[in-house]
């Protein structure tokens, strides 16, 4: 008799909390880390992904502590390393669904190199970065998402340098799926990261997350219901740039600049609207995306900001090692040691 | 009138010329020649850390030497009997290492003014009687190569180029050894290049009928076939040897080979041999940087591969973060670092000893590894095996230690069958019950569990971990277990390595202590001076740490411990404090490895006017 396993597998079916490791969660109280751990929690039963092939990796800081909370393997790597260490467990094994939990000190500072080039090589692994603008767990120190002239307790006269964008730099360096999510707004979190699970490649969300004590409310005016439709528009796939409190606002292209127009002044319609394309297969609209939070007067886009498909590091990796397997054999001792110009002494 | 042949013991030659005539071609060719016709060697190319510097300076000079024998012979040679010299600086650079009365074949067609400048030289040393106390065979490669080729449509530059085959086939003439070796070669390597093929196939033969038929050459020599161990041998560099080594401990394992690794001299032969292996299940991940490097190989090692990483000096410095990382997580992975002149930059492509304590100490908390030196270019396949299965079966980070010139340095390898190479023993856990990802067996190793296992979801990191379990723990006391439970395995590796050996009496006046590449020259050297009569021991160690369990008694039934290091006294240190007892030091940092008479020298020093009795 024949045991379909396939069915039996994939009928397994998960709640959020067998997700939830038997660890207590120490971050600290009204931390946005919690959220964004319940939403990742909620969302992992989509995921379609038996629990044992789910791998959370990190590096040091107050996020780099997540994988501790998931009940799905984790590793807990050091300061910066920790998308070259889930490069290397995506390789060793590629059935893996492999994620990396980092901050803005953690995967921009030390961890800059090793960010670019997984996002350059497409390696196919799924990179939520916890920005929180600041040094969390060295309680308080300038981060390199800190906004210029912020005053920290190793900036006490404001920081003079110009802070990295973190959406720029994913999909300057080549991320396939780039999306910005806000740890408040937990509907709209757990489909970005429900989005990047399902993404073929090197995904990266960005996920705006406040902390309560050294850097609180930094992203209220995004966040907080009174403020967050003036300031935020939320991207979808085919629909126009529209935000404010009464959708009344919208996005046009003008040139290479946006500006923001008035739906409502009698001389533009929503015809004039830039309509989001995620799948664009030129890259500019995605950097003028990347751009909007670095222009004064524009909102802060959210949602997923382009997605697109090329082939991944690790499958073009194992593709080629098939080929040659086909094509070659596979390697043996005796073709290994004997092929080259032996000689015998009897 | 046929030449007369004089059969010899052997014989060290040295090609030199500028870094783009072909002198390590020409040399390999030379050697896998005499590998074939069953002599024993051992050979060491010399060129400078510029990829083509100036033509015809001195800074471009690029060396290979070849030592062949009908003995069993342990170095690349002291100094060459035979020098040949392409140009001008090749003879500056190398004529102060050539025996007196050596022969110098010397390419008369490069010695024109402006070359003659180049190297410095005011008078042609051709025709001044600089060179009389040698044997100078002046021919005219140049020439007699262009003329060779004249009715070829090659251009003069790419005939020129064939020059290297015309000093070949004279050598092979002269040492008695048949062309077809670097015919076959040819054949293979110019296979799309026909003409190319046939110009270097004719100046080889060419140079080898000159040798039979002018009169400049009077003797032939040969060297009889070596009477080594039988088996089925092939010449390996120590580069291809660790490659090989970790292929053939992946394939003993069942698990597939990943290494991370970045570009270094002159440990990159080793990333270029393994990505030819694909086909092997063997993953090769070039790296953005050096701490990429190890730091994938221990996503590969959580994941269930036999990890490694690759180095030299510099990169081990910057690796040495991820390995307290590793030494924290207990995965399995091994580290090669092949030594090279430091510190910093320092002489990239030369050899030294220097980073034994490195390996040793250079890491924050305590963090022991284990360390392996290999002795020899085959050794490294040996090391790289057993380097492997200690990791595996330890679940321990293992720093192999190799360095330039075992590295260049090539020798033949005894290939041991696939059956007779011990079993390197695996268990992945796949049982839930009971299972804890710190727990440890009777040997302190804990179980390897690997993700797409059910039921083992666990949680490993740098974090100090609870005995046991495996959770965070910062209690003082759980602290002080696992720090002694890391020592306690990487010490209980010492009951799974052999007993040192000693090469000579148990006791007595004098024991000379070695490591790693210095194994050669250090027996050589105690080699020739028992045959002066002399009584002298030699203990040489591949297990730097922890150090085999023999050693200390071993090495205090002698009066005097003699150690020799391409250091400043490293292995030195570690004999002084874990044993307590005095050693002679004798250092060397030139980046050369020593030569057999400065060993002999300093051990004769050391006895004195007795003879060791």
């Amino acid at each position: 008799m024949e045991t379909k396993i396939d069915n039996l597998t994939t009928q397994v079916k998960y709640t959020a909390k067998d997700f939830a490791s038997d660890v207590d969660v120490k971050w600290c109280p009204g931390c946005g880390d919690y959220s964004i751990l319940a939403q990742v929690q909620r969302s992992s039963p989509e995921f379609g992904e038996l629990r044992e092939n789910i791998v959370w990796v990190s590096g040091i800081g107050c996020s780099s502590r997540f994988p501790y909370y998931m009940n799905t393997y984790g590793f807990h790597g050091i300061h910066g390393r920790a998308a070259a260490i889930a490069t290397g467990v995506k390789l060793a094994n590629p059935k893996l669904q492999v994620w990396v939990a980092t901050g803005d000190g953690d995967m921009l500072s030390i961890g800059g190199n090793h960010f670019i080039h997984a996002c350059r090589k497409n390696v196919n692994l799924k990179i939520v970065l916890f920005n929180n603008k600041i040094y969390g767990l060295t309680k308080g120190q300038y981060s390199p998402t800190s906004e210029k002239g912020k005053v920290t307790k190793s900036s006490p006269y404001g920081t003079v340098d110009w802070p990295f964008n973190p959406i720029k730099i994913a999909a300057g360096a080549g991320a396939t799926f780039v999306a910005r999510a806000m740890d408040r707004d937990p509907k709209h979190l757990q489909e970005m990261i429900t989005r990047a699970a399902k993404h073929n490649g090197l995904a990266f969300v960005e996920v705006l997350q406040n902390c309560p004590i050294f850097n609180d409310g930094a992203f209220f005016h995004l966040t907080e219901k009174e403020s967050r439709p003036d300031n935020v528009v939320y991207l979808e796939h085919g629909k126009p740039l529209v935000f404010g409190a009464n959708q009344d606002k919208g996005i046009k292209l003008d040139g290479l600049d946006p500006v923001v127009i008035n739906l409502n002044d009698g001389v533009h319609s929503i015809n004039d609207v830039w309509v989001h394309d995620e799948h664009d297969s030129n890259p500019t609209r995605e950097f003028i995306l990347s751009r909007f939070t670095d222009v004064e007067g524009l909102p802060t886009p959210v949602g997923v900001i382009r997605q697109y498909n090329k082939p991944t590091y690790d499958g073009d990796y194992h593709h080629q090692i098939q080929d040659l397997i086909s094509k070659k054999g596979k390697g043996t001792y005796e073709k290994l040691m004997f092929n080259a110009n032996t000689w015998e002494v009897k | 009138m046929a030449k007369k042949i004089q059969v010899i013991d052997d014989v060290t030659i040295r090609f030199a010329g500028d870094s783009g005539d072909g002198m390590q071609l020409t040399g390999s060719q030379f050697t896998d020649t005499v590998a074939a016709m069953g002599n024993d060697l051992s050979t060491l190319p010399d060129f400078p850390a510029e990829i083509r510097a100036p033509a015809g300076s001195l800074a471009g000079v690029s060396g290979f030497q070849l030592h062949f024998s009908s003995s069993d012979i342990q170095t690349p040679g002291d100094a060459p009997d035979v020098l040949v010299a392409m140009n001008p600086a090749a003879l500056k650079v190398n004529l102060k290492d050539l025996k007196p009365g050596g022969t110098i074949i010397v390419n008369t067609g490069s010695f024109d003014t402006k070359n003659l400048r180049l190297a410095n030289y005011s008078t042609n040393p051709l025709e001044d009687d600089s060179l009389s106390n040698y044997n100078v065979i002046p021919v005219d490669l140049t020439k007699l190569t262009m003329t060779t080729l004249e009715d070829l449509t090659l251009s003069n530059k790419e005939k020129e180029k064939c020059k290297n085959f015309f000093a070949l086939g004279i050598l092979y003439w002269m040492y008695n050894r048949p062309l077809d070796v670097t015919m076959k070669w040819l054949e293979s390597k110019f296979a799309k290049k026909p003409e190319i093929m046939e110009a270097n196939k004719r100046v080889l033969q060419a140079g080898y009928n000159y040798g039979d038929t002018t009169e400049i050459f009077t003797t032939r020599y040969d060297v009889k076939p070596a009477q080594l161990p039988k088996g089925i041998y092939r010449n390996v560099s120590g580069n291809e040897a660790v490659a090989l080594g970790f292929i053939t401990a992946s394939l003993k394992s069942g698990l597939n080979l990943f290494l991370g690794s970045y570009p270094i001299t002159p440990a990159s032969e080793i990333l270029q041999e393994l990505s030819r292996y694909k086909n092997y299940g063997v993953i090769t991940f070039q790296a953005e940087d050096e701490i990429a490097g190890i730091a994938s190989a221990i996503g590969a090692a959580f994941a269930g591969n036999l990890a490694i990483t690759t180095t030299s000096g510099p990169g081990l410095s910057l690796k040495l973060e991820s390995i307290g990382l590793a030494v924290m997580t207990e995965l399995p992975i091994v580290i090669v670092d092949v030594q090279r002149g430091g510190p910093s930059t320092g002489l990239p492509t030369k050899t030294e000893q220097a980073d034994l304590l490195q390996a040793m100490f250079g890491r924050h908390g305590e963090a022991p590894v284990v360390i392996l030196a290999a002795q020899s270019p085959a050794d490294c396949f040996h090391c790289a095996y057993e380097a492997s299965k200690i990791a595996l079966e330890h679940m321990v980070p293992v720093i192999l230690l190799t360095d330039g010139y075992l590295a260049f340095g090539s020798e033949p390898l005894n290939i041991p069958k696939f059956d007779e190479l011990k079993e390197i023993k695996v268990n992945f856990v796949t049982n839930p019950e009971g299972y804890h990802p710190y727990s440890r067996d009777e040997n302190f190793v804990r179980p390897w569990a690997i993700p797409g296992t059910p039921g083992l979801e666990h949680r490993i990191g740098g974090l100090e971990k609870k005995d046991v379990y495996g959770n965070i723990s910062y209690e003082p006391d759980n602290h002080q277990i696992m720090v002694n439970n890391r020592l306690n395995k990487v010490l209980k590796v010492a009951d799974f390595i052999p007993n040192v050996e000693v090469d000579g009496d148990t006791e007595g006046e004098l024991v000379v202590v070695s490591w790693g590449s210095t194994f050669g020259a250090v027996k050589e050297a105690i080699r020739n001076v028992r045959e002066d009569g002399k009584k002298v021991s030699h203990v040489h160690l591949r297990h730097m740490n922890p150090f085999p369990k023999n050693l200390g008694e071993v090495i205090s039934k002698f009066k005097n411990i003699l150690v020799p290091e391409l250091n400043l006294g490293q292995l030195s240190l570690l004999l002084r404090n874990q044993f307590k007892c005095d050693v002679i030091q004798f250092n060397k940092v030139k980046g050369q490895p020593f030569k057999v008479s400065e060993i002999e020298n300093k051990i004769n020093e050391v006895l004195g006017g007795n003879n060791g009795n």
